[in-house]
């Protein structure tokens, strides 16, 4: 039985840990095996959980680009109409005087996505080196990036509100743009990478057998 | 309290054996710092009762207008559905189906899964379905954004307080009360409710 620095681990014990119930059964050395209390598929480690997370990660990244780009609002008025970009939409919030909605709106819809995006290709890459850089500031920043994945959507929902509230006639009007639906897209996709990482590669070193 | 000698953390693999925990006392992984397991009060009374009163909560937040706003006499409010046809009217339907997901089908289907659960383990007994009611709930939880919408209640209320005359509505007190109570919900650990089963299997 092999301890990494004094931790012994489920599978030096040959012993599996259940994701969904907590429960800790033995470790049969199938395939596939399942949870005997809740039937849920047990992994040593979650099988091809690098390359599902790639994928979903650069989707996030290449939809990250028109989601910045296309008007995520359209506001016409009997005098004007324009649309605004998520960094537009910032820019006018921050000249208007309310500069710290100014940074909120900046922080959830510009920092997050970028945050995360980083953050899940940094974890990704020292994984699969088995790198033991900073681990535990690694494993740090994945519960950080759990935690505040699903604030992204934030300007989504005002936009969404915005549209319903702001309809007066020709007078006054607010549409929901495309970028919103690709802004909404990228949320999803960096949260379902997130899920998909499994953390415990984190811990791993190259020599150590992979159960992929 | 604990009905299983081993656990194992979910984030790293250690393993540690269970140990009985000082009141409010978190266990942690000694090498990743993750959560283990905490010392919860386990009132399934206290459980089913925040569950109703979500149940309740939820049904106000959607009825009653969130914001009302005047402009030179005319008036308009929103409601959630209000917002999700309004985005589902700008031609982005999939923010429509996003929104009516994370806000209003997730929270509930989390609010009817604890309804379901909870009463019979409240007796003693495990209720039908159980490991399927027990898995959605743990997959539905990541995706209630109620909290998100909250804020960005109050982000638009902000917003167009310079533009217009702006009152706040029933709905947004009453979302965030919901966001209280859904917060409160998702903290307790789904499974102390597995070994509650285990016990009532017995
Ligand atoms: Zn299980
Ligand atoms: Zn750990």
């Amino acid at each position: 039985m092999s301890a990494r620095g004094g931790v012994v681990e489920a599978r030096d014990l040959g012993v599996l840990g259940c994701h969904a119930c907590g429960l800790v059964s033995r470790d049969i050395g199938a395939d596939h095996s399942h949870c005997p209390r809740c039937r849920a598929s047990l992994h040593r480690r979650e099988p091809a959980s690098i390359s599902r997370t790639w994928a979903l990660l650069l989707a996030a990244a290449l939809l990250y680009i028109p989601a910045n780009l296309l008007p995520i609002m359209k506001t016409a008025t009997l005098f004007d109409s324009h649309a605004d970009t998520i960094l537009s939409g910032v820019v006018v919030l921050w000249r208007s005087g309310s500069i710290d909605l100014a940074i909120i709106v900046f922080v959830a819809s510009i920092v997050v996505p970028i945050f995360k995006i980083a953050v899940l290709a940094l974890l990704l890459i020292t994984a699969q080196r088995g790198s033991d850089w900073r681990r535990p500031e690694r494993a740090k920043l994945y519960r950080m990036i759990e935690f505040i994945g699903h604030w992204s959507m934030l300007d989504v929902f005002v936009v969404a509100l915005l549209a319903a509230l702001v309809h007066f006639q020709s007078v006054a009007r607010v549409d929901a743009g495309p970028g919103a639906m690709a802004f909404g897209a990228v949320v999803v996709l960096t949260m379902l990478a997130s899920l998909s990482f499994d953390p415990r590669l984190t811990w791993d070193s190259p020599k150590a057998p992979r159960n992929d | 309290m604990a009905t299983q000698p081993l656990c194992v953390c979910e984030h790293c693999d250690a393993v540690y054996r269970r140990r009985a925990l000082a009141r409010r006392e978190i266990a942690r992984c000694l090498r990743c710092g993750a959560e283990l397991y905490r010392d919860q009060r386990y009132d399934l009374n206290a459980m089913l009762a925040l569950t109703l009163a979500a149940l309740i909560v939820f049904v106000i937040a959607n009825v009653y207008p969130i914001v009302r706003i005047e402009v030179q006499g005319v008036a308009s409010e929103a409601t959630l559905w209000g917002a999700i046809m309004a985005t589902w009217n700008s031609g982005v339907g999939v923010v429509a189906a996003l929104a009516a997901a994370t806000v209003f089908f997730f929270p509930l289907g989390q609010i009817a899964l604890f309804l379901h659960v909870l009463p019979a383990l409240r007796r003693g007994r495990v209720p039908v379905h159980f490991s399927d009611a027990m898995h959605a709930l743990r997959l539905v939880q990541p995706w209630s954004m109620v909290e998100v919408f909250l804020l960005g209640a109050l982000v638009s209320v902000v917003k167009l307080a310079g533009l217009a005359e702006v009152i706040p509505g029933i709905g947004l007190w009453a979302f965030g009360i919901l966001t209280l109570l859904l917060t409160t919900l998702t903290g307790f650990d789904l499974r102390r409710l597995w070994e509650i089963a285990d016990g009532a299997r017995r």
